[in-house]
């Protein structure tokens, strides 16, 4: 396998929020005594059952509690022996599934708190991602300008699935937001479930909605390119966060023939696809969907025609890989060196 | 795309020095709104002048997301004698057919009884289109096959139109579009699959379709480019439906076309399946072997629209990864975004796999000599 280096950025990393309780502290009065007494009950998401073998590798998996709780686990899995610089927190707690936008809005905060306070101010190589209240484009974009004065909060995190494509206009204020204090928005696998996990309707397993994610995040970037947010906001990056990467080259390939065909629909869109994804586009590395064959994935990262389109991931504590292998086979060292260190830089200005 | 000069035609070459090709994915239109009246009992056809067809989508004619071109056809095939594009026979013998070498055509008729909500009419609808498909088709050039189509949201009448088709030498296949009510590996669907197979038909799953779910897992969006595009993504979960509810394993004699989706995803997503399934396979016990082997034996794809990379030889990796024999060449005649058979394989195709793809698959698939 590819050799690791020192220092690099692990972009994907899953801190666990316990259970809703462990939120209490960061809610106001209010907020504090609709949980209680209302019964509400902690927001699990069925995109990630806490005990699907998906969701915490064996050796990572605690005796009690979720994966991902521990800080000390964090550090001893993944911080200390992937020798990192960075990892950058994305919180998988199911706050998007909750329609009351007031509520969402307190739950939102709430965790960014949590992680500010419970992760950040724990370990200094770790960086967070603000978790905005998508039900109202005004509160996420109130809670992007909270957390934004916070360094250390380097991203705007979404899910794949939520209530509207991503590129809608209504949402362009959140991006304006994520543009204007150089936060990239990283948009990470997942459903709110306000819509069916698949385009055809709702599937009967747990794994099909885990390989449906590919499929979303697909019909997402289409979203995003043909409603013109990257000729809006030029300087937005997006990360496409556990997302796969086996599928890029051959969606992108449909996306850009159709879209020469029927460019005078959205003639706003002022580059070519290709050109737009290679700008403003990113991958996180795992789960790395593809044969560990070494020829195969050479021709995977050239069909890509560029080093600069993948980040390093581990997808702690998600069971992606076993041992230290987070790397595929066959990667060339100025291509690890591309993956784990320069490309999440160039991609997170605020990581420094 | 358009070939927007039609007296190019004229100076075709003449069909004998071209090779033979199979075109797997016709779609042949009616002339006029009524010429199904003839195969529809007068309930029928005062229940469609009243109340129409009542579809899984709000227009009462025509789609939601507006074409780019009228029909999504071609502008220069409309035939001269008056209707819309693909609704004259000698117009496609003289635009399709003879030009092309076609041996073997395969009609899809859509906006049939598909995607309809009154289950009883869907029937009616496609039984009607079925009876059309021979009279107006198959029975006057013998290039042409029918695809049996069925009322796909009930499960039992849809079998029982296969069955009554089923030794009809004018159909070589059943026809399902992608977008369904349900995921396609749905058991409501399962019917079909045991009809098809013991009637010894592909079943060939066409894009596009209603079935009420928005085209992505994220609500409408907002232009026709994205339900264009989308469509691959809407075959791909059927696919993994498919895999994933076990059709495969519990009908292995089953086989499936995916038709006007694209093919460029299904390397990665029998990769991404077999990934998952390591590691969640307690949970479907029903798919006994890695997904990627019930796809590699049981699936092909046609052809058109083909993925298009900037480097067009990018697009043989990702045919060698899905197999030479597995691909059906179609041209989508008359729509819009038609592939001009002699220019979709990029050079250094050896003449075994040219001939497959462009004949020999779909002779065999569709088991004509």
């Amino acid at each position: 396998m590819a050799s690791l280096i020192a220092g690099g950025v692990d972009c994907d990393v899953h801190p666990a929020v316990p259970h809703l309780t462990s939120l209490l502290p960061y809610l106001n009065d209010y907020w504090r005594d609709q949980v209680t007494t209302r019964g509400m009950v902690d927001l699990v998401s069925q995109s990630y059952p806490k005990n699907s073998p998906i969701v915490a590798r064996p050796d990572w998996r605690p005796e009690n509690g979720k994966p991902g709780e521990s800080l000390e686990d964090m550090q001893r899995h993944v911080l200390d022996p992937f020798r990192l610089t960075y990892a950058i927190c994305n919180p998988l707690y199911g706050v998007q599934m909750v329609f009351s936008e007031d509520l969402q809005a307190a739950f939102c905060r709430a965790l960014n708190e949590w992680l500010a306070k419970e992760w950040l101010d724990r370990d200094s190589r770790l960086r967070g991602s603000i978790v905005i209240p998508t039900q109202s484009v005004e509160k996420a974009v109130a809670e992007i300008e909270r957390c934004a004065q916070d360094k250390r909060f380097v991203q705007v995190l979404m899910l794949v699935m939520g209530d509207t494509p991503l590129g809608k206009r209504a949402l362009w204020p959140i991006y304006e937001a994520a543009e204007r204090h150089d936060l990239p928005v990283g948009i990470h696998a997942g459903s709110a479930y306000h819509n069916p996990p698949t385009a055809v309707g709702w599937g009967s397993y747990h794994i099909e909605d885990y390989v449906g994610q590919a499929q979303a995040f697909q019909t997402q970037l289409t979203s995003l390119i043909v409603e013109g947010v990257f000729a809006k906001y030029p300087r937005l990056k997006m990360v496409m966060l556990e997302s796969g990467v086996s599928w890029i080259s051959p969606f992108l390939w449909r996306l850009h023939k159709f879209w020469r065909g029927v460019r005078m629909e959205t003639p706003w869109v002022d580059r070519a696809p290709l050109e737009i994804v290679r700008s403003n586009i990113r991958f996180s590395l795992q789960p790395f969907d593809a044969p560990p064959d070494e020829a195969t994935l050479i021709r995977l990262f050239e069909h890509m025609q560029s080093d600069e389109l993948v980040l390093f991931s581990t997808d702690y504590p998600h069971w992606q890989f076993d041992g230290l292998d987070a790397l595929p086979q066959g990667l060339s060292p100025d291509l690890v060196r591309k993956i784990m260190i320069d490309n999440p830089h160039a991609t997170y200005p605020r990581l420094t | 795309m358009n070939i927007q000069f039609r007296e190019s035609l004229e100076a075709a070459s003449p069909p004998t020095t071209k090779t033979a090709i199979a075109d797997c994915d016709i779609h042949p239109a009616r002339a006029t709104r009524t010429e199904l009246y003839p195969y529809l009992a007068k309930r029928w056809q005062h229940h469609l002048e009243i109340y129409g067809v009542h579809a899984y989508q709000g227009m009462m004619e025509g789609p939601p997301y507006p074409k780019a071109q009228p029909n999504a056809s071609r502008r220069d095939a409309y035939p001269p004698e008056g209707g819309p594009q693909g609704s004259s026979l000698s117009f496609m013998q003289k635009q399709l057919l003879d030009p092309n070498n076609v041996q073997l055509g395969v009609l899809n008729p859509l906006n049939t009884g598909q995607g309809i909500r009154n289950h009883d009419l869907s029937a009616a609808l496609c039984s009607a289109i079925n009876d059309w498909q021979i009279d107006k088709w198959t029975s006057k050039d013998k290039r042409l096959k029918a695809s049996i189509v069925v009322g796909n949201e009930d499960g039992l009448s849809a079998a029982a139109e296969i069955r009554e088709r089923a030794g009809d030498k004018n159909f070589v296949q059943v026809l399902l579009l992608s977008r369904n009510v349900e995921p396609l590996g749905q058991r409501r669907y399962w019917p079909i699959y045991q009809a098809a197979e013991e009637a010894g038909l592909p079943v060939g799953v066409h894009a596009f379709g209603f079935g009420g779910n928005p085209i992505t897992p994220s609500g409408w969006p907002s232009y026709y480019i994205e339900e264009m595009v989308g469509h691959s993504q809407c075959q791909q979960s059927a696919l993994a439906s498919l895999v994933l509810e076990g059709v495969f394993e519990r009908f292995p004699k089953l086989k499936m076309v995916m038709i006007e989706a694209g093919f460029g995803w299904a390397p990665s997503l029998a990769w991404r399946l077999d990934k998952a399934w390591q590691r969640l396979r307690s949970e479907v016990p029903h798919v006994k072997r890695p997904p990627s082997e019930y796809i590699r034996e049981q699936v092909w794809w046609t052809t058109q629209p083909m993925e298009d990379p900037e480097r067009r030889e990018d697009l043989l990796d990702v045919i060698n990864w899905l197999g030479w024999d597995r691909l059906l060449f179609a041209t989508d005649y008359p729509h819009w975004d038609y592939d001009e058979p002699s220019r979709v394989l990029p050079a250094g195709v050896s003449d075994t796999n040219r001939e497959a793809f462009y004949l020999g698959n779909a002779r065999k698939l569709y088991g004509i000599s």
